[in-house]
């Protein structure tokens, strides 16, 4: 199939499917998939300046659809997102003019692709180590389905979220779906700001980094970072494909059509949470960064730039 | 919360987005193409503002015709 904006010819299947898979990666762990999405749209032949754009707009439609069964799962808090939101949009300005700065003063590949790899890897093995140190843990002895959010989601390095609640800057508020009784606004504006930072740097929602955050920086349960995560990334891609878009870097067919497929994956991808626990959720998301840091490294290496 | 949700309504609603996403993407997206090609050489405003209207779109109608659908079988089932 031809697609006019983009001058891309590309079997309509092949985004079907691509949509399908990243739904269900993002469903489950609540990411965006840009990680993925990016190089698969160039490797089919969407030009670059188009790649990143697209990607975002699928990941609106995408993510609506993740979040309102996550909504009806009971995973998402409405307080926790409507504090994020705001902060996560400025966030992802300040890393769209962090870019367009080190253009004009330095090396920007190699700044950007350094600085990334290092926060990929660093997330990937925190997450796994602590993941690997939960399961070890003992758990309730009550079926999934019976447990409360909190029982699902042991959790091995609690003191880090115990720090963060004990911070004494006001004003504080309570989550009380989260099962936080008090918590600063400022750490939450703080963990939404560097998420949107990252997420107007690297391009894409970046949830690989802000959902982690989310669980070990404020202590929120697994499966209701994963549903705010996906709530909040609505309104950040909405807002981040509107800005692509007016600068005509968006081919509204391709992302149309892969929000077919991932509209399907999506609720299969959110269904599945309710099937695991916490930890192992997030041993399952360990490897993700780690696919991220290899496709920048194989960008910096060969020099064939893929997102 | 709501409970797990039954695997076979599940597979089911599945089967029926499937389905209706078939029919849209056969049916709408063909003659869109075109439309939008116009909007983005012409106007960059409007085709940023309606990629995301038709992008929220898509999304809310596909949820709502399933969900209509599948309230509709639960009540004749009934």
């Amino acid at each position: 199939m031809y697609f006019p904006i983009s001058g891309a010819t590309i079997d309509p299947f092949y985004l079907i499917g691509l949509g399908f898979i990243i739904g269900i990666l993002g469903g489950f762990f609540g990411v965006g998939g840009s990680f993925l999405a990016g190089p698969a749209l160039f490797v089919a032949g969407v030009p670059m300046n188009f790649v990143v754009g697209t990607d975002l707009l699928h990941i609106v439609g995408k993510s609506m659809v993740a979040a309102r069964k996550h909504g009806i799962l009971g995973n998402i808090d409405l307080r926790l997102a409507a504090v994020m939101v705001f902060a996560t949009i400025g966030g992802s300005e300040l890393g769209v003019q962090a870019i367009e700065g080190l253009k004009r003063v330095a090396r920007v590949d190699l700044v950007v692709g350094v600085a990334t790899i290092i926060v990929l890897v660093a997330i990937s093995i925190f997450v796994f180590l602590e993941s690997w140190q939960a399961l070890k843990l003992k758990g309730s002895r009550k079926p999934i389905s019976q447990q409360t959010s909190q029982e699902k989601d042991k959790r091995a390095f609690k003191f880090i979220a115990h720090w963060t609640h004990s911070l004494d800057w006001a004003p504080k508020m309570d989550l009380p779906h989260s099962g936080i009784k008090s918590i600063s606004i400022w750490a939450i504006l703080i963990v939404s700001l560097v998420g949107g930072f990252f997420s107007g740097f690297l391009g894409g929602g970046a949830g690989y980094i802000r959902m982690p955050c989310m669980v070990y920086l404020l202590g929120i349960p697994t499966h209701i970072a994963i549903g705010t995560d996906l709530f909040e990334i609505v309104v950040s891609a909405g807002y981040g494909s509107f800005r692509h878009a007016m600068n005509g870097n968006v081919d509204v067919m391709i992302a149309l059509i892969m929000q077919t497929g991932a509209a399907i994956g999506a609720q299969i991808g959110a269904v599945l949470t309710q099937y695991f626990n916490g930890p192992r959720i997030r041993i399952a998301f360990a490897p993700l960064p780690l696919i991220g840091a290899g496709l920048i490294i194989y960008g910096l290496v060969t020099g064939k730039h893929i997102h | 919360m709501e409970p797990l949700p039954n695997w076979k309504t599940f597979l089911f609603e599945l089967l029926l987005y499937a389905a209706l996403l078939v029919a849209y993407f056969a049916c709408v997206l063909h003659y869109l193409g075109g439309w939008f090609k116009e909007l983005f050489d012409h106007d960059r405003n409007l085709f940023a503002v309606m990629a995301l209207v038709i992008m929220i779109g898509q999304t809310v109608c596909l949820e709502v015709i399933s969900s209509f659908l599948i309230w509709l079988l639960r009540v004749k089932k009934k």
